[in-house]
This record gives C-alpha cells, sequence and structure tokens, in this order.
C-alpha cells in the first residue's frame, strides 16, 4: 500500500516535471484523432517548414522575457528584414549572403538600441519595444513603397524549399541549429547563467559585481538577429519581401514562451520547452485547417486553447511547487 | 481560567509537501494580555500564526475562541473573529493617503461616495486616541517613516474591531525612539482588553514588554511561562538547549596585518557626510549607529554601488574609487548586503549558482564551458568549509533556513577569494544556533586574514565580535571604541549625540 502510494507520487511528479511536453502530447493526440490528415509526412513536414521562423523570433524573445522584459517589436524587425533582404537583393543587386548579413546586422542594432533604451535610459521594456515596433514597420513599408517585393526566382527562395533529406527542410535545420545554441549558451555558459539570474533578482546580480546593464542589452541584440533571421526566412519561403510580414508575431512568441513555462516576470524558461510551446500554437492552427475552420473563429479558439494551455502549465507548477 | 482564554489553539498540525512543520503546537493567550512567541527560526512560530490568520489551513488540531471551538477556513474568518497581523511586510499602499489605507475596507462607510472630510477626520481621532496625532491622515502612505507605516498598518486592524493583534518582529526595521512609540502604543491596546501575540528574537523586549511566553522547538509546543518567573538564561535554554555564555564564540587573539581598506572623509548622498575609518587583514571592525545613521549607505559608496562625492578611498596602499560593484568585486572586496532576500541572494536559483556566481570562470573548462563535476565539487567544498546544511546544491535557496541562506551568501564571497567583507546586519532574522555559526563563519574568515567589516544593530553581537566598534551618527563618524572600551553605554552615548 505504502510503496503504491510511492510509486503514484513519483509518477505524478514525473508528469508534473515535463507538464509542457503531456500538454504537446495530449494535443498530438487530439490532433491525430481529429483528422486523418494531421498524421501524415507531408503535414508534419509542412508544420515543421511553416513554423521555423517562429521558433527562432521566440528563442530571441526567451532572452528577453528571461531577463524579466519584453520586446514587442519582433514582428516589425521580421517584416523590416522580410523588406530589406528582398530590397537589398532587387535594388542593390547584393549577391543573397550579403543582403542576409546586412539584414542580419540592422536586425541586431535595431534590437542593440532597444535594449540601450531599456537598460541606460530605464524606459520600461513593454513602452520602449512598442516604440521601436511602429519604427520598425513604419521603415519596412517606406522601403517597400507599400507594396511587396518579388525576387528574383531560384534565388533566395530555393533556401525557402531546399531540403535535407526528405523530411527534413534547411528551415527546419536552422531552426534546430537556433535552439541548440540557444539551450547551450543558456545551460552552459556564463553568459547564460548570467542572463537567466539576471531575470531572477537583478539587485543580488548587480551586487555580485556582475555588469547587468550590458547582459541586458545584450538579450534584445539577440532577440532583433533572431527577429531579422525570421524575417529573410519569411522570405525565402515565398520568395516576396513584404511590409506585413511578422503581423502578430510578437503575441505569438509571447504565447510560446509563455506555454514552454516561461515566466514573464523573468528567470524562469527553457529553449527546448518554447519550441514545445511553438508546436503547440502550430498544432492549433494546423488542425483548424485542416477540418476548415474558418479564420475568424479560428482565432478565437487559438486564444482559448492558450488560456487553457497555461492555466494547465500554472496548475501543473504550482502542484509541483507544494 | 479555563473559560478565560481569549484563544486557545490546542495540538496544531501541519505538514508541507513532508515537511512536518507542526507537530503539536499549542497557545492559549487572555484578553488583555501580551503573549510573547518566541523560538529559532524555523520552530513554527510563523506558521502556527498563519494559521490563526487564516492564511493557511491546519491539517489537524482545535482552535478555541472565546471558549467557542471555531473553524478558520480563510482570512475572512479570521477577520470577523478579530484576528489581525502585522507582518514583516506590510500590506499599504503607498500612494493611498494615511485615511485610505486606514480605512480601506470601508471607505465609504456605508453610503455610495466618499465623505473625504469625514475619513480624514475619523483617521485624525483614531491617530490621536493612539497618541500619534502627529501623522497627516491626508498624506501619502509611501512618505512616511517605516516606523510610522506600521502605526498606520495597526490602525487599519484597529478600524475594524479587533481583538486579537499578532505582530511577527515589528521592531526589526525601527530605530531606538520608534521601538518606545510603539511599545506605549500596545501597552494601551491591552488595556484595552486586546489579546497580543509577539513574535520576536529581540529578548530584552520580551522581558519589558510581555506578560507571558510561549516557547516553542521544532513545531511543538515547549513550555509556557510567566514573564516575571523566569531568567533569559533559561529561556534561551528553552529554545535551543544551549547556554548564553556559548554564542559568542571566543576568538584566538587576532593577528592583525597590513591595511586592507582605508576610508578617508568620504561623502556620498545626504546620508554620508563624514566618514573615515581602516580595516587590517585579520581584524573585525564593527559599525554600530541607529537605523538611518548612514552605516549602510557608506557601505554602499565605497563598494561602488552608490556615487561616492569627495573622500580618498584607499585599497592595499593604492588610492582607488569604485564606480560600480563589479570594479570592487574584481579588486577583491565583497558584501554580504542587509537585505538578505533582495540583496543578497537569488532566491529562486539553486545553491550552486548562487555560490559560483562570482567565480564562473573557476568552474568552467577550458572553452568556458561549465563543467557540472567541477562546480559541484567546487560549490560543495566552500559550503562545507563554513558548515552549511543542505540537501542538493540543485536545491533552490528559498528553501534553506535563514541562517544557511545567510551563509550561501557569503559563500561567493569565499569562492571569488574576497580579501576584505562587508557584513551588513549579518544575523538579522536568524535564530539563535543559527547565529552563533555565522559568528564563527566571521572568526574562521578573520583567521585566514581577511579583513572584516560588520555593521550590526545589536550592541552584544557588536561587542562579542569586533576588535575596535566606529560609531555613527548622521552621517558622520562620532567615535571609536577600542576593545577594551566597550560597553553599551559608550556606544549608545555616541550613537545618539548625547553627552
Amino acid at each position: 500500500m505504502e510503496k503504491e502510494k510511492k510509486n503514484y507520487q513519483k509518477l505524478l511528479d514525473f508528469i508534473l516535471a515535463n507538464n509542457t511536453y503531456f500538454i504537446l502530447l495530449l494535443l498530438f493526440i487530439i490532433c491525430s484523432a481529429a483528422s486523418e490528415y494531421f498524421l501524415t509526412m507531408a503535414n508534419l513536414v509542412n508544420i515543421c517548414q511553416q513554423y521555423a521562423g517562429t521558433v527562432i523570433v521566440s528563442i530571441g524573445m526567451l532572452f528577453v522575457i528571461l531577463t524579466g522584459g519584453i520586446d514587442l517589436s519582433v514582428g516589425s524587425i521580421m517584416a523590416f528584414g522580410s523588406v530589406f533582404t528582398a530590397y537589398a537583393m532587387v535594388e542593390w543587386k547584393l549577391p543573397i549572403v550579403l543582403s542576409v548579413a546586412v539584414t542580419l546586422l540592422l536586425g541586431t542594432l535595431g534590437g542593440l538600441f532597444t535594449g540601450f533604451l531599456v537598460a541606460r535610459t530605464k524606459i520600461a521594456a513593454f513602452v520602449a519595444s512598442l516604440a521601436m515596433m511602429t519604427i520598425c514597420r513604419g521603415a519596412a513599408y517606406m522601403i517597400s513603397h507599400g507594396t511587396p517585393i518579388n525576387t528574383p526566382a531560384g534565388t533566395i527562395s530555393q533556401l525557402g524549399t531546399a531540403k535535407l533529406l526528405p523530411f527534413l527542410t534547411w528551415l527546419t535545420v536552422i531552426a534546430i541549429l537556433v535552439v541548440a545554441l540557444s539551450s547551450f549558451f543558456l545551460n552552459k555558459t556564463a553568459y547564460g547563467r548570467k542572463v537567466i539570474m539576471i531575470g531572477s533578482n537583478e539587485e543580488a546580480v548587480h551586487l555580485a559585481g556582475i555588469n547587468v546593464t550590458q547582459h541586458v542589452i545584450s538579450v534584445y541584440a539577440i532577440s532583433g538577429l533572431c527577429s531579422a533571421l525570421g524575417g529573410v526566412i519569411a522570405t525565402s519561403r515565398t520568395g516576396i519581401g513584404s511590409g506585413a510580414a511578422g503581423q502578430g508575431m510578437e503575441l505569438d512568441c509571447i504565447a510560446a514562451c509563455v506555454i514552454g513555462g516561461a515566466s514573464l516576470s523573468g528567470g524562469q524558461g527553457s529553449s527546448v520547452k518554447t519550441v514545445v510551446g511553438v508546436l503547440v500554437l502550430a498544432m492549433i492552427g494546423n488542425i483548424m485547417n485542416l477540418l476548415s475552420v474558418p479564420s475568424y473563429p479560428q482565432d478565437i479558439i487559438k486564444g482559448i486553447i492558450i488560456i487553457l494551455a497555461v492555466l494547465l502549465q500554472q496548475g501543473t507548477s504550482r502542484i509541483r511547487q507544494n | 481560567m479555563e473559560q478565560s482564554y481569549r484563544i486557545k489553539m490546542t495540538d496544531i498540525q501541519k505538514r508541507f509537501a513532508g515537511v512536518h512543520a507542526l507537530k503539536a503546537a499549542s497557545l492559549q493567550a487572555r484578553p488583555g494580555e501580551i503573549h510573547a512567541l518566541i523560538g529559532e527560526n524555523g520552530a513554527g512560530k510563523s506558521t502556527l500564526m498563519k494559521i490563526l490568520a487564516g492564511a493557511i489551513r491546519k491539517d489537524a488540531g482545535e482552535i478555541w475562541i472565546d471558549g467557542k471551538k471555531t473553524e478558520i477556513q480563510n482570512p475572512r474568518d479570521a477577520h470577523k473573529l478579530g484576528i489581525a497581523t502585522i507582518y514583516q511586510e506590510f500590506m499599504l499602499a503607498p500612494d493611498l493617503t494615511v485615511a485610505e489605507n486606514i480605512f480601506i475596507e470601508n471607505l465609504t462607510s456605508g453610503r455610495k461616495l466618499i465623505n473625504w472630510k469625514a475619513l480624514n477626520k475619523s483617521a485624525q481621532e483614531l491617530l490621536d486616541s493612539l497618541g500619534f496625532g502627529d501623522i497627516d491622515p491626508a498624506a501619502k502612505v509611501g512618505t512616511l517613516s517605516v516606523a510610522y507605516q506600521q502605526v498606520v498598518e495597526i490602525c487599519k486592524s484597529l478600524s475594524q474591531d479587533v481583538k486579537v493583534l499578532i505582530l511577527d518582529e515589528p521592531t526589526a526595521v525601527l530605530t531606538f525612539r520608534e521601538i518606545e512609540k510603539l511599545f506605549e502604543l500596545l501597552v494601551k491596546l491591552k488595556k484595552d482588553g486586546v489579546s497580543i501575540i509577539y513574535i520576536s528574537h529581540r529578548l530584552e523586549e520580551i522581558f519589558r514588554l510581555c506578560d507571558e511566553i510561549t516557547v516553542m522547538k521544532d513545531g511543538c509546543f515547549v513550555r509556557q511561562v510567566r514573564t516575571d518567573e523566569i531568567q533569559k538564561a533559561q529561556l534561551i535554554n528553552l529554545m535551543v538547549g544551549r547556554d548564553l555564555k556559548d554564542i559568542f564564540p571566543k576568538r584566538e587573539n587576532a593577528v592583525v596585518g597590513e591595511k586592507i581598506l582605508q576610508v578617508q572623509h568620504l561623502r556620498a548622498g545626504s546620508r554620508v557626510q563624514d566618514v573615515s575609518f581602516e580595516v587590517r587583514a585579520g581584524e573585525v571592525l564593527g559599525f554600530y549607529g541607529l537605523v538611518g545613521a548612514g552605516r549602510t549607505e557608506t557601505m554602499r559608496a565605497v563598494f561602488g554601488a552608490e556615487p561616492v562625492e569627495s573622500g580618498k578611498i584607499i585599497w592595499f596602499g593604492e588610492e582607488v574609487r569604485f564606480k560600480s560593484p563589479r570594479q570592487a568585486v574584481r579588486r577583491g572586496l565583497g558584501m554580504v548586503p542587509e537585505d538578505r532576500k533582495k540583496q543578497g541572494l537569488v532566491l529562486e536559483q539553486n545553491i550552486e549558482m548562487n555560490t559560483t556566481i562570482t567565480s564562473m570562470r573557476d568552474v568552467q573548462n577550458r572553452a568556458r564551458v561549465f563543467s557540472k563535476r567541477k562546480e559541484e565539487d567546487f560549490t560543495k567544498e566552500i559550503l562545507e568549509s563554513i558548515h552549511t546544511k543542505y540537501a542538493s546544491v540543485y536545491d533552490r535557496v528559498s528553501q534553506l533556513s535563514g541562517g544557511n541562506q545567510q551563509k550561501v551568501a557569503l559563500a561567493k564571497w569565499l569562492a571569488a577569494g574576497s580579501k576584505c567583507i562587508i557584513f551588513d546586519e549579518p544575523t538579522r532574522g536568524v535564530d539563535v544556533g543559527a547565529k552563533t555559526e555565522i559568528y564563527n563563519c566571521i572568526n574562521q574568515l578573520a583567521a585566514q586574514g581577511i579583513g572584516i567589516i560588520m555593521i550590526s544593530s545589536e550592541m552584544p553581537e557588536l561587542m562579542g565580535m569586533s576588535d575596535q566598534v566606529i560609531v555613527m551618527r548622521q552621517g558622520k563618524v562620532t567615535g571609536k571604541i577600542m576593545k577594551d572600551e566597550f560597553s553599551e553605554n559608550n556606544l549608545i552615548r555616541l550613537a545618539m549625540g548625547g553627552a
């Protein structure tokens, strides 16, 4: 009897410790049951392909959220990245590699600026990144004169569809690399350690002799870099640089981080679980498309499922702490 | 006598995820009595009081109020029974006025709109009746001193019909004079028939103020005794099973070495007007003063956490000015700050991360990647050198007791190899047994040739530990007392500026 109870306790602990994964598993089972097309190779490959950009941008967002901040500019920097890559290729006739490099650099600079506002001038992260959000969106539309920029066929769009293996696209590979790299940095290097600790208690970390300002600025730069990369990927998938890219992306990324167990007050969150958060959102969107749910009700259902997922996440975390 | 108890809690039990916080806790208090509840940290005092206040639920046991058996399920139940608690962290809205805070539960006194005039008037009357007529009911609470905020908090509970008032370490944040005023207030409430439960680590206060004492240990009731029937030493024995004379460990005669840190005519902000002192290797330099004398601010300025306006800081013979804690830490200065939870530790991260935060490079391999083995061994070695008790280095620091938390806060400076460590109120909120251990730590460090600066508001502690004591008053050093001249009289005289 006693032993049975212990086993039960162990199982419960295991489930609670991995609650994010169980939410994903649950959703996966539901989706598989709901539509016969869900569990096909083509569909699953498509999900990974479609959400590679979201994963990358969410990872950038995670770094910011870990420090207790927030970055609302990710979607706009993505749009800027999307437009600028195409513009540099078409108007300046730059080679792809160079266009991408300049785009990533600009995205990083944008993030750096937000970070500077947050860490140095002490403008609230919400406000600073909100300002950055409208600036970058405006810049994206200005550069493209409000119309999408078509890249020459067979250039950057090749990347968008290229496959390494029959079931593995290059975009997915890039996303996996970004996640692996960020996971390594967060868990294994002093930089990641400091970021996490700053989010838990900035004052204590400052008094332990760590340069808090520098680290806070850097996470926004990382977020800017990831967002610009997200923009490049958006262009590569469609071949079009669009000022409308990344619309609402900031909210998806925040939702992904939170579903993945990150705390908006900082100090808590993991890269891999953030990916799970993106996959939860991805599956919700995918299954509703497969079931031909019209797009407006989709948004409502998506919102409700986000609430449920986060409630489940919080509820199980709370049980675990007690 | 039995029926005259206002509160009777018997055999209360409570478990938190396997930890048996309360095993058999009991408490009885009469109306018009100030009842002390004492015990080491972790003895279960706060848990017991939270059960009475309805903040947490008991697993077993009975609660009787005025001879009637009651169940307290939530704070509202407690409220209805007239039980009010003043926690260490106040439940006040700093941007609202005194009157608004006091009557926050019923601002309109039953009507639809707020009558500001009447509200301020009744607040004034309440404050007057308690002898605090100088508090302006229209002032914002955030602008008041901590002591006055506490008065507002008490008024807030009195605006309802209060029968039982629980105070958790109320004097920890107060100055000498403020404590006197608080005591006057409590005596007044006692005469009105309120039962006051007073949790404190300061035995002097308890002997002055309280009528009865309940001692708790390890979640159990130990003894209830009238204050006039027991001696301080006996009381400490009941709490910890140890004699008072063991509290301050004997230190080998210190070998005082070279000058590590000299500070000359330091000015920094309004709180630091003119401060000079020097610390040598192997020395414990005490800092005494009333709250607000500028001791913490001085040390923060030296440490680079606040800007220095003028003065000289000399570190190992070289003039320096640390512009940030980072620069100070790099040169080998460490600080264990006043507020352990907010400043000294990253509470929600694990013990290991908190220990190695200053020495990450030492626990990484050549590629600057954390080595799990290396880090764990390093952490364990340091924590064991100062006898820290913990289950696993991967536990959160918040799970440790106050004393062990303080040791982790200290451990990072040992890890960094600091040559001089500033301790700001190192034993605040730490129980008697753990205090001794912290004193041992400090002595051990001094014996290794580390220069120690210790700020403390507890005179016995300073006199028991220091080689010299610097006394500050209103931002200035008012005196330096050598070990053979130590006396409470000397310290107080310099701190208060009396003749």
